[in-house]
């Protein structure tokens, strides 16, 4: 009988765990508080096992680096907070047209600028959608516990590889610095995807050729000699600017992601079926939200929290669902009202309650309680 | 003859440079010190940023990689250091090299990583319409400096030198058979090797400064007529090398190399397993 | 798949056969004015170079070596009188 392996460990550490665990081979990154320490375990981890660790000399030469070392078909990753994931967006749009997945982890912290280095906020909820300049596909996953910290980072590396595009992995200062106790899964537990490859070596005269709406399906170099670039490009990976090769391919490019929604998708809801106060949280503020949740249910109220798990693309269609029937969307968040714009699309305006917390505190139970005494409920 | 077309995407021929650009002569010097290597067209990836001379890549048939303005040395860092048995060969403008680019170029000098890196330097940024750059000399008309440029310029010897570079050379585009050498013995090098090849953009610097530089053709002259030997320049005063260009090996030594270095540890704490 | 083909002019004399690719001459005149014996020159309405003195030529390849694309080049002949 194998002994179950458990661990009392750090959110950012489970985080570097779940990315050994997914097969990561190459790190590269930059210290900036409050993620440092997982790239302090990709250090010591990586040349133990076969893998490359590269403290880079900024922010956009960490993920430079990572999208080099994907291209020769290592799986890569880099970790940053607020200020380093503004220097990176432009290099997160690049992976998105050239295709090439990477798995960028932001410990998100006060902002904006320098901000509070070491306090927790919900500051890049929006920017991990729309941070990078033009039209592009964006994943985006928010953990609320150790445990998501090594799972949904795995799945990050799922995700990327699948869909060749970069995947964000949004923890925060909280969610990366709490302590807890998790089981560290066994191999093959969860399965592990890895990117398609063409068979064939020497040229590759179509790296971007696809069937509809599916990933491109690049070589990694030294397999197979093609081109990749930034520029928007036709299916052989060389520049166009015929305005129908062009269309075609920025539309495919973020088709390839949101026709496969269902591979996406991830959320929790609790108590949402007959909810008339529903909560939508992500991350920390979510604990917090399901703790007031369950806390007013205890009181007889009808409360419940729908939680993103992947916010981006947002499961609008489950939330809508369950906003139709609640009087009131709570919208605890760390930060001035990032959820809360998203929310709007979906739901009457007038039925949300943003509860915004901007001052480096944690967001708890009782802020969101508080938030809704007025209300007659 | 000799057949460049091993080497070349010629369905994407002809280049878009203009005519008589440097870019596609320093180009053949390349593909030809490449051939001497005997390497394979798999084995060798070439990475750009954004300018005229980035364009290079799209043209030769082996692993290409355009990247974004002045981050190819990262993104070549990261090939390299994943994948040490590549032969990884960076080309960039004066601009993307050294201003945007700046950070990257001396960190990878620093690491003494082993990538080639060949700096077409006409000091200008041509490709976005002739904005002076970090190597634009002095008093130049471009389109940013129009009553002249009052910025210094870099030496890229000296900054490659300085930043720890272990094979840094300096060339021109009419000094070709001795570009062919230079290039060659970089990409042979063990370690960070820097080229820097002094060319000329007559559509967008030379039209503007036609008092000074003259035409096309006579901005390959000035090259010949003012390029001086490391050896010769040597013996000169400061005022006699104002405005020459000392071409020659300012650098070549010996130091153990960033993956080999890196290899070190693997094999130490991985128990050789790795 | 077959390597795209230029389309080539061909001149002769006793020492070698030059070759000049229309598709990829831009008329840059490199070639011409670095040739030591003025072999080339300039066709001035298609804007290509041509070896109307091709006798001239003497077969050292300056004009390959220096155009920049790849648009001339000389294959020399066996057992030619240098």
């Amino acid at each position: 009988m194998t002994k179950e392996n458990y661990e009392f460990i750090q959110g950012n550490i489970a985080c570097a765990k779940g990315a050994a665990y997914a097969g990561c081979s190459f790190f590269g990154g930059y210290p900036i508080t409050p993620s440092t320490e997982i790239a302090e375990f990709m250090a010591e981890w990586l040349p133990k096992n076969g893998g490359k660790f590269i403290q880079m000399e900024d922010e956009i030469a960490s993920i430079g680096s990572i999208i080099g070392a994907s291209l020769t078909g290592s799986k890569s990753m880099t970790s940053t907070s607020g200020p380093g994931f503004s220097l990176m967006q432009e290099l997160i749009g690049y992976g998105c047209i050239a295709e090439v997945p990477i798995v960028v982890v932001n410990i998100m912290r006060g902002g904006p600028s320098t901000g509070l280095p070491t306090s927790p906020a919900q500051s890049d909820l929006l920017q991990a959608k729309w941070g990078t300049h033009g039209d592009h596909p964006t994943i985006a996953l928010v953990p609320n516990s150790v445990e998501e910290m090594f799972t949904e980072t795995v799945r990050a590396f799922n995700l990327a590889e699948y869909f060749r595009t970069p995947v964000i992995v949004l923890g925060d200062e909280i969610i990366g610095h709490m302590r807890e106790r998790i089981r560290i899964p066994d191999p093959g537990e969860i399965e592990i995807i890895n990117r398609t490859v063409p068979n064939s070596d020497g040229l590759c005269p179509l790296p971007y050729a696809s069937d509809g709406y599916k990933p491109a399906c690049l070589p990694n170099f030294g397999k197979s000699r093609f081109h990749v670039t930034g520029l928007n490009h036709d299916d052989s990976g060389f520049p166009t600017m015929d305005p129908e090769i062009v269309a075609r391919e920025n539309e495919r490019i973020i088709r390839k992601v949101y026709t496969q929604r269902n591979l996406v998708d991830k959320f929790e809801a609790i108590h949402c079926e007959d909810a008339k106060i529903l909560m939508l949280a992500v991350g920390s503020a979510a604990r917090a939200a399901e703790e007031s949740a369950l806390e007013l249910r205890k009181k007889g109220v009808k409360a419940g929290l729908f939680r993103p798990i992947t916010l981006w693309p947002f499961p609008k269609e489950e939330f809508a669902k369950y906003a139709l029937n609640a009087d009131f969307i709570v919208v605890p968040e760390m930060n001035l009202g990032q959820l809360k714009t998203v929310a709007e699309r979906f739901t009457k305006r007038n039925k949300i309650i943003p509860v915004n917390l901007v001052n480096g505190e944690p967001l708890g139970p009782e802020t969101i309680i508080s938030a809704i005494s007025h209300l007659n409920i | 003859m000799f057949d460049y077309s091993k080497y070349l995407r010629n369905e994407k021929l002809p280049h878009i440079w203009c005519p008589g650009c440097g870019h596609g002569i320093v180009m053949k010097s390349l593909l030809r010190a490449i051939d001497k290597t005997g390497w394979s067209k798999d084995e060798i990836v070439l990475v750009s940023g954004i300018g005229c001379a980035s364009r290079l890549p799209g043209y030769v048939d082996c692993n290409t990689l355009h990247t974004a303005h002045g981050r190819a040395l990262a993104f070549a860092t990261g090939i390299k250091l994943a994948k040490p048995k590549m032969h990884v060969i960076v080309v960039s403008g004066d601009g993307d090299a050294l201003a945007i680019g700046g950070n990257h170029f001396i960190h990878a000098c620093r690491r003494n990583i082993d990538i080639t890196l060949i700096v077409f330097n006409n000091g200008i940024y041509g490709m976005t319409g002739g904005q002076y750059s970090p190597t634009t000399a002095d008093g130049d008309k471009t389109a940013t400096s129009p009553y002249g440029n009052v910025e210094p310029h870099f030496d890229v010897v000296d900054l490659a030198t300085g930043a720890g570079a272990t094979f840094v050379a300096r060339g021109t585009s009419y000094h070709v058979p001795q570009l062919d050498t230079y290039i060659h013995k970089g990409l042979m090098h063990k370690g960070f090797s820097v080229i820097d090849v002094t060319e000329a953009c007559y559509t967008t610097h030379g039209r503007k400064n036609k008092k000074k530089y003259g035409s096309n053709l006579d901005m390959l002259k000035y090259q010949k007529d003012n390029a001086i030997s490391i050896e010769k320049a040597g013996g000169m005063s400061e005022e006699e090398l104002a405005g020459k260009i000392v071409t020659g090996v300012f650098c070549d030594k010996e130091k153990l190399e960033f993956t080999d270095k890196y290899q070190k540890i693997i094999d130490s704490v991985s128990g050789g397993a790795k | 798949m077959g390597k795209k083909e230029f389309v080539e002019i061909k001149y002769e004399n006793a020492k070698c056969t030059l070759y000049i690719r229309p598709e990829l001459c831009k008329g840059c005149e490199v070639c011409i004015e670095f040739c030591p014996v003025k072999a080339l020159s300039l066709d001035k309405k298609k804007l290509i170079v041509t070896a109307d003195n091709m006798e001239k030529c003497i077969a050292c390849g300056m004009c390959e070596l220096r155009c920049p694309d790849f648009a001339i080049y000389i294959e020399k002949k066996e057992g030619a009188k240098k």
